[in-house]
């Protein structure tokens, strides 16, 4: 070991995304999926015209069906992300998303140089997600609060008695009627494909110029992290701001 | 001078000719449109045998009379007589006999004599642009006559879309800021009936049973009777297993249209409208436009003239026009997207050569040691 080349970095196995994190994601990743697919069936149905008798089809029913299971599901879900925000480890805490300090900006004016300009300059290294992503999703989160309470909003009236949606009939009234509500949610969720698409991007691009395993993170929850990194991190952490 | 006292709607029925059989049968009919129990039925006949007629003050300002004309033709004859004569549509522009001086007349009487009595029904909205020059009866613009005639009213009814919404006056650009009746009078009970026009049985429905409970009837978060607008079009629809079963008509000739399939995707409205249509129908009855082959406009909801195109189930949005639909900037935002991405993929192989390549070399050194 005492020959190691100085260019050779150390790299230390970080748990950043705990299990509970993980599972949030995927959950989400697949709801969102169900919810996009039919979603599009819903506001512009393909006719596949049948043979059959119309009481033997039920199509835009179980589309609609799985739409409003996905739907609650990506409720529940995210209402437990909004708590483990609260109790996860600190690479989940709301602390990384909603920005509370002036180092918060700089480290996203730095992150917006490097990666995005493609500026010369420092390489900003990031244990967890940088402040540019946590504030991305931020917004991510608030587009999930306005797809729940538009989808939610129409559901509604067309619901069951059950008092959680019924906890939305205020919301047709709030935005003056059915259609223009059905507006809002139709175009928040083209914010949602959008986000997936460079979402997938940067995991490519991260993984490839900082090459800690990205790209697996998600799935087993660790990172591999150059000490002199980590510590800096930690100690910047630790500091008061 | 004696004064002879309101007769009842019963007396006055009697002394048009009906027969009470006739009498009893309106009032079944109303307590079924009203949604009541089998003894409700009993409570509309008694209101209307024992209680005296309603004053009614009825106000055009902005609007094409379609409500008016809908109230008269409601199926029943007697909804038409009993509340255009029974109850005393004390000044109503259109229906009554007295112009001129003798109809202001008329309607200062009504207003003096039964100060918060009577029954204010307004159709049209009231234009505020230009000092509200835009519609003026008698030498007085409708806010002046609004004003004046709100003061002393029990209650307010908004008849149809121009006076619950603003309807197509109100559209974009909206020249003459024609305004809805509840956003200009304020601290008076306001049933909203909207619809363009609404149905005459859900207007009838409305008054009777002010008349029956003494009270409003109960009202949604908008303001709107929940008998007659709790459930979307869509939900009645006779055509709705069509759109449960994935079947529409994809143009106004084809097939599908021929056997009747749902016309959500030749822009039906019925999805996000709530109206009585599917039940009460029009025209005693006989249909209703889904049932004529034609999708719903949404004629009952707010703001309909901008929601979007009526043949088409995009609706627009603000900030980008009539002409595009979520869909197709969607689209584009994601081509743009795309080319962003594939832009910054290039340059970071160009700009970060030196750092992916030390990466790949820290690999390969690695590599090596671990094999010594």
């Amino acid at each position: 070991m005492a020959n190691t080349t100085s260019s050779v970095q150390r790299l230390r196995r970080v748990y950043v995304w705990e299990k509970p994190v993980r599972m949030y994601h995927w959950l989400n990743a697949t709801v969102i999926l169900v919810l996009i697919a039919t979603g599009f069936y819903i506001a512009n149905p393909i006719v596949i015209n049948s043979n059959r008798e119309a009481s033997d089809l039920f199509l835009m029913g179980w589309v609609r069906t799985i739409h409003f299971i996905a739907a609650y599901i990506f409720l529940f879900n995210f209402i437990f992300r909004i708590y483990w925000g609260f109790v996860g480890n600190k690479y989940a805490r709301w602390k990384t998303f909603i920005p509370t300090n002036k180092g918060f900006f700089k480290e996203m004016w730095q992150v917006f140089k490097i990666d995005i300009l493609m500026l010369k300059g420092k390489e900003h290294m990031a244990v967890g997600h940088n402040a540019m992503a946590g504030f991305i999703y931020f917004f991510t989160f608030l587009a999930f609060l306005v797809q729940c309470i538009t989808g939610f909003g129409l559901y509604a009236s067309m619901s069951t008695n059950w008092w959680l949606p019924k906890l939305f009939g205020w919301v047709p009234a709030a935005f003056g009627g059915d259609a223009y509500l059905r507006s809002v949610h139709h175009w928040t969720m083209w914010f949602f494909i959008i986000f997936v698409v460079i979402h997938v991007y940067l995991v490519f691009y991260h993984d490839y110029v900082e090459g800690r395993g990205e790209m697996s993170s998600m799935g087993g929850g660790w990172k591999f992290i150059e000490e002199e990194e980590f510590k800096k991190s930690e100690e910047a952490d630790a500091k008061p701001k | 001078m004696h004064q002879p006292p309101t007769p009842t709607y019963l007396e006055e029925f009697k002394r048009k000719g009906y027969k009470r059989r006739d009498f009893v049968k309106f009032c079944t009919l109303m307590a079924a449109y009203l949604g009541l129990e089998n003894k409700g039925i009993s409570q509309v006949v008694k209101a209307l045998s024992t209680k005296p007629r309603l004053p009614v003050i009825w106000l055009h300002f902005q609007e094409c009379t379609c409500c008016s004309e809908s109230f008269i033709r409601s199926s029943h004859p007697i909804v038409a007589d009993v509340l255009l004569d029974q109850i005393s549509l004390d000044y109503t522009e259109t229906l009554m006999a007295a112009s001129g001086f003798q109809a202001e007349e008329a309607m200062k009487n009504t207003m003096t004599k039964y100060k918060g009595e009577y029954i204010l029904c307004v159709e049209g909205s009231v234009p505020t642009a230009a000092d509200g020059v835009y519609c003026m009866i008698g030498g007085k613009t409708s806010m002046q006559i609004l004003e004046e005639a709100a003061e002393g009213a029990k209650a307010i009814i908004a008849w149809g879309s121009c006076a619950s919404n603003g309807c197509v006056q109100a559209a974009k650009p909206n020249p003459t800021s024609a305004t809805p009746i509840h956003k200009l009078v304020k601290g008076k009970p306001i049933i909203k009936v909207p619809g363009c026009p609404p149905i005459g049985e859900v207007m009838a429905g409305v008054i009777v049973h002010v008349v029956t409970f003494g009270r409003l009837p109960e009202l949604d978060g908008l303001g709107r009777p929940k008998a007659f607008y709790s459930k979307r079009v869509h939900d009645t629809c006779y055509r709705r297993p069509y759109y449960d079963a994935g079947l529409y008509v994809e143009s106004f000739d084809d097939e599908n249209a021929k056997k009747g399939y749902c016309l959500y995707k030749v822009g039906c409205k019925g999805p996000s409208t709530y109206n009585a249509c599917g039940l009460t129908k029009w025209n005693n009855g006989v249909s209703f436009p889904i049932q004529s082959g034609h999708g719903c406009f949404g004629c009952s909801e707010e703001n309909y003239w901008d929601n979007g195109r009526i043949y088409e189930r995009a609706s627009a949005f603000p900030g980008f026009g009539i002409e595009a639909t979520a869909d197709k900037v969607g689209k584009t935002a994601l081509i743009a997207t795309a080319a962003a991405l594939t832009a910054h993929a290039v340059m970071t192989n160009v700009r970060k050569k030196k750092l992916i390549k030390n990466l790949e070399k820290q690999g390969t050194e690695s590599e090596q040691e671990l094999k010594k």
